[in-house]
């Protein structure tokens, strides 16, 4: 164990990789790896890139990490990519837009499937985020499909979060439903030269502007960038804005580790005791068969599914 | 991980390929086009693989697929297992098989198949 813990800080690409692979597999006793990981973490800035399918958000990493290396700096990218809700299975194709850093031994590029655990997928995303940052990535870019509570919840754990839309995709309406107003730090319209960017540089400056008073509480109103990703247009005034936002919490909360934010702190302790208390009982709860039984019951017309719950359910855990 | 080693563009095979072992309840990690052996090596241990799947339809099966093994080996990954798919003639499949491919899969191979080969032989590492 002292020996992946070593491995991993020396980065350690193997180690790494198949970390990654335990934690997202959950096995128990990375828990005790990760807690001797913990005091290497801290150092690692991390960014999240959010948007619809389709909107270039894959691009768009691959040309920071571009713009980042340019500047000597070592990246890590998690790319998740949804598990089909069928089959459990998932295709991973963000790898697809990046693969010329590949051969780059300062960018370590590893995929995750959002596989639908309650809960998990934030667990085992934030976990990845700090054995990348324990092996020393100066940043670690995650990128998710905003769409869903989890995928939400993972962009959270970023310092700066980069909300992607492109022109002519839903109108205001759709950004409210979303949420995505809530999480954005930077909003970047991509494809910009498409019709309709101007129309949605105004919608979000409008929906922006709702907000004006939690901004100025906030020190930080999340600023509207154009760009054409795959022409690397928009890209560096991009990475202009999210060391803006980097400075601007240094100045907020002090330099000493700007992922330990009180809020933060308390956000994703809850949650991480949330994950395994469900983790735990359920798989207790599945363990006794009593699950199957209570299944056919429901399904025969014997019981209804709301006594069923509390038979299941053992009291003293409610 | 479904990868597509060389210069040839046609990758709808590879997709078709990936979309079925998706469609089983694997997790398939796709490269895109035109990648070199060391890329495909080196995002198969970024990524943490069972197995590569190499499409090939342009003929240079005979160099890509063996130098793919080759780096493996080098890397000491040669436990990541390997197999071949696409325009590939009969003649060189002891070849291919003899460097170390595990199995090929030609044209007119079931995608049932294909995804029942690798749940049989494929163990998690």
């Amino acid at each position: 164990m002292d020996k992946i813990v070593e491995n991993v800080k020396a980065g350690d690409i193997r180690t790494v990789a198949r970390l990654i692979r335990d934690i997202d597999d959950g096995i128990p006793e990375v828990r005790d790896i990760l807690k001797m990981l913990y005091p290497a973490t801290g150092k690692g800035y991390v960014i999240g890139i959010t948007g619809a399918p389709g909107v270039g958000k894959s691009t768009l990493v691959d040309q920071i990490v571009s713009h980042l290396r340019k500047k000597d700096k070592t990246v890590g990218v998690l790319a998740v990519d949804p598990t089909s809700p069928f089959s459990g299975g998932a295709i991973l194709g963000d790898r697809v837009r990046m693969q010329r850093h590949s051969l780059d031994q300062g960018v370590f590029i590893r995929s995750l499937a959002t596989r639908g655990h309650f809960g998990g997928l934030t667990q085992s995303t934030r976990s990845a985020i700090d054995v990348m940052d324990a092996m020393g990535k100066d940043y670690i870019l995650v990128e998710t499909v905003g769409v869903g509570q989890d995928e939400v919840d993972i962009v959270k754990s970023a310092q700066t979060t980069i909300v992607t839309v492109i022109p002519g995709m839903g109108d205001d309406i759709q950004a409210i439903k979303a949420g995505i107003l809530e999480v954005g730090d930077i909003f970047l319209i991509n494809k910009a030269d498409r019709d309709g960017a101007d129309k949605t540089y105004s919608d979000l400056r409008t929906m922006l502007d709702m907000d004006h008073k939690k901004h100025a509480d906030r020190g930080w109103r999340p600023p509207i960038m154009k760009a054409q990703a795959v022409f690397d247009i928009g890209v560096a005034e991009l990475l202009e804005e999210i060391e803006k936002h980097r400075q601007h919490l240094i100045d907020k909360y002090g330099e000493t580790h700007s992922r330990r934010i009180e809020g933060r702190v308390r956000e994703e302790l809850k949650e991480m005791v949330t994950t395994r208390l469900v983790e735990g009982a359920l798989s207790k709860i599945l363990q006794t068969g009593a699950f199957e039984e209570t299944v056919a019951a429901v399904l025969k017309g014997d019981l209804d599914p709301y006594t069923a719950c509390d038979r299941l359910v053992p009291s003293d855990l409610v | 991980m479904v990868a597509k080693p060389g210069l040839d563009g046609h990758d709808r095979g590879a997709r078709i390929i990936a979309r079925a072992y998706r469609d089983a309840g694997f997790e398939v990690v796709y490269t895109g086009l035109h990648q070199t052996p060391e890329e495909i090596v080196e995002a198969a241990i970024q990524e943490d693989v069972d197995m590569i799947g190499l499409s090939s339809l342009a003929g240079a099966h005979k160099y890509l697929f063996p130098r793919t093994l080759e780096l493996l080996k080098e890397k000491g990954a040669d436990d990541i297992i390997v197999c071949g798919g696409g325009i590939i003639p009969d003649e060189d499949i002891p070849i291919l098989k003899e460097a170390g491919i595990r199995e090929i899969f030609t044209p007119g191979s079931s995608l049932d198949d294909i995804v029942h080969w690798v749940k049989d032989n494929v163990k998690p590492r």
